[in-house]
């Protein structure tokens, strides 16, 4: 199987507060990965430092066995330094988030981030406009009325697929908080990724509307050949979904390998019951 | 049943299309009469002039302020760096020149005297593209150092950038181009309506493209949440200087159109101050409307130079109103604006006869429901 990304040895850093330290995950072509640990575990941290949003401390991060970011201590973080590996990794390769979104990593993000003042449709077809041929002058004098029509057909034919057709023309705020979610995932497609990278898809979700996205995150799988590397809480989602598990805690990985093995290791019971050494 | 009712509805899209382009077909025949009927001295004509030049600097702002969310107030300062260039590069003959430039001549070596630096004059249509022009590079120069600032801070800066052009323009050792704190005049204009109407509205038509394209989403993208554009692939930089420096583009325009307007132009009346107009204009009109823009800088203008002008004679209320009593009642409506009316005029709406059907039709139920 194909390495889709790859992690080695991220280490974020700020200050004096090693958020991720050490870090190293594969996601192979077509699976579903998880990333869970409890609250302030580093977990998002770690998804901003794949998708660009920062620049990791130290490590780099392969996408389709190509580098597209490495980082070593540098400026205030020689002195500061606490994580390991320190002097393997040499460059500063850096790419910025849109960058990384054309290379096709989609994300979502933890709290929804949907273009308020827009409607549902335009909200999906903005996401079309990284892929567009046409340059500032065509786009402006509208001579790319092909690319245009097609970029409306290609974000009907993606709202239908994910049953937002009926409510197309509403504002993306007004939606309920399920389609919303729903939206943003359908948003993350329109950039035509092959790596989806969705953060904490159920926070806030009853049960019902869980197993709902749970089905729905199998199907877009299907549907668009999909990797998917997920944050969760939800433990009933990351056990029904993922074919691994990643566990972090205090930026470290305590324990990783299918749902059931992760389940019963008494690391990651300890952690998020807080049960290790308060109890003896 | 579902599909007639379908139709129905298309159709009447359509009617309302149509319906759309009467109105713009109505403002521009009344736009030839004006200028048929009106004598170039008459204010009318004089605020359909400025108020067409000012609906394009309003709009080339709100295209940056509205619409991409960069809240830039350095509007004067493009707009003087248009003027400016207009001027300098279409005084037409060396008399002309000469007493134009008066303190800033030069003998040539034939003994000849020259006034100011530039010796040709360029037609005037090539000049106001050049006027644009120099407004887009020197929007691309500060535009790269300046753009990784956020709101307020993004303000400030180009704020403290118009100020200092101003203060270029007017420095001695630029006088032989600039013609130092004195005025440049004898630049050739337009006395009718009707080209300030044309060069305006052709330039508002393109933005209004521009935002209607792929590009104008993206806009509004970063306007919304920078965040998620960038995630979805928005290089903000680049989009952000691409806004930055059309906007300052039609900028310089209007700023040649304002220099045509005036006749004569000098640094001093691009304060913050005009800035300040040009952003209440954007605020009545509705920050990401384009229409709301235009009505607003036709109203705000006939307001400035016209319709509030009794209340500079003594007479209206003997001892209250005196010379600039207007601008007093000016800046209570526009707070009475600002606090009622947040929205402006238009919100971010854009103007158009269904929308004004719609409302007439509710606005029918309403009063029906309150005889009720």
């Amino acid at each position: 199987m194909n390495n889709v990304l790859r992690l080695e040895n991220i280490t974020m850093q700020f200050g004096g507060v090693v958020a991720v330290d050490n870090f190293s995950m594969e996601v192979n072509e077509g699976e579903i990965v998880a990333l869970i640990g409890p609250n302030g575990a580093g977990k998002t941290t770690a998804f901003n430092a794949i998708t660009g949003v920062y620049e990791p401390t130290n490590g780099a991060i392969y996408f389709h066995d190509k580098l597209i970011i490495e980082n070593y201590p540098k400026g205030k973080m020689k002195k500061l330094y606490a994580g390991s590996n320190r002097g393997k990794y040499t460059k500063s390769v850096v790419k910025t988030p849109d960058k990384i979104t054309k290379l096709g990593m989609a994300r979502t993000f933890q709290n929804i981030r949907l273009f308020k003042s827009m409607t549902v449709f335009e909200n999906v077809i903005t996401a079309k406009h990284l892929r567009r041929k046409s340059n500032l002058l065509t786009a402006t004098l509208h001579l790319n009325f092909a690319e245009e029509k097609r970029m409306r057909r290609e974000t009907m034919e993606l709202l239908k697929l994910v049953g937002l057709e009926d409510v197309k023309d509403s504002m993306a705020t007004s939606l309920p908080y399920g389609m919303q979610r729903k939206l943003e995932i359908a948003r993350a497609l329109a950039t035509e990724p092959t790596l989806l990278l969705l953060d904490e898809p159920a926070a806030g979700m009853n049960p019902q509307e869980t197993i709902e996205l749970t089905e729905f995150i199998n199907f877009i799988r299907k549907e668009f050949d999909l990797t998917i590397l997920l944050i969760e809480h939800h433990m009933n989602l990351v056990m029904d979904i993922s074919d691994r598990v990643y566990v972090i805690d205090f930026g470290k990985e305590i324990a990783q390998g299918v749902p059931a093995e992760v389940q019963a290791n008494q690391k990651v019971i300890d952690a998020y019951l807080g049960a290790s050494e308060e109890d003896e | 049943m579902f599909k007639t009712n379908k139709n129905s509805l298309s159709t009447g899209k359509k009617a309302f299309r149509v319906a759309d382009l009467i109105v713009i077909l109505v403002i521009i025949a009344l736009f030839i009469i004006a200028d048929l009927f009106l004598p170039s001295y008459d204010i009318k004509a004089k605020i359909l002039q400025k108020g067409a030049v000012f609906a394009l600097i309003a709009v080339s702002m709100n295209l940056l302020n509205g619409f991409t969310g960069l809240f830039s107030l350095g509007q004067a300062g493009f707009m003087l760096l248009g003027a400016y260039t207009y001027a300098i590069f279409t005084i037409p003959t060396l008399e002309n020149r000469v007493a134009v430039y008066k303190y800033y001549t030069t003998t040539a070596a034939d003994g000849t005297v020259r006034g100011g630096l530039v010796q040709f004059a360029l037609p005037i249509g090539i000049a106001i593209v050049l006027a644009g022009l120099v407004a887009a590079v020197f929007a691309f120069l500060i535009g790269l150092p300046i753009l990784r600032l956020k709101s307020d801070y993004l303000a400030i800066a180009t704020l403290g950038f118009a100020e200092i052009v101003r203060a270029i323009c007017q420095w001695k050792g630029l006088g032989t181009l600039t013609n130092g704190s004195n005025q440049l005049r004898m630049y050739p204009y337009f006395k009718s309506i009707l080209p300030y109407f044309l060069i305006s509205f052709g330039c508002i038509a393109l933005i209004a493209l521009l935002i209607n394209s792929t590009y104008g989403r993206a806009f509004k993208a970063i306007r919304d949440d920078e965040v998620a554009a960038e995630a979805m692939g928005i290089n903000l930089a680049k989009h952000k200087m691409i806004s930055f420096v059309i906007s300052s583009f039609f900028a310089g325009v209007g700023g040649a159109l304002f220099a045509m307007y005036q006749n004569t132009i000098q640094a001093k009346p691009f304060t913050t101050t005009l800035t300040y107009e040009i952003l209440l204009i954007v605020v009545i009109g509705g920050i990401g409307s384009i229409s709301g823009s235009i009505i607003a800088s036709f109203l705000y203008i006939s307001c400035s130079e016209w319709w509030l002008r009794f209340l500079d004679t003594d007479t209206v209320i003997p001892g209250v109103t005196r010379n600039g009593f207007r601008l007093v009642v000016f800046s209570v409506v526009i707070m009475i604006i600002v606090l009622f009316f947040r929205r402006g005029i238009m919100g971010d709406r854009e103007f158009s006869t269904k929308r004004i059907y719609d409302w007439a039709k509710n606005l029918g139920k309403k009063t029906k429901g309150a005889g009720k």
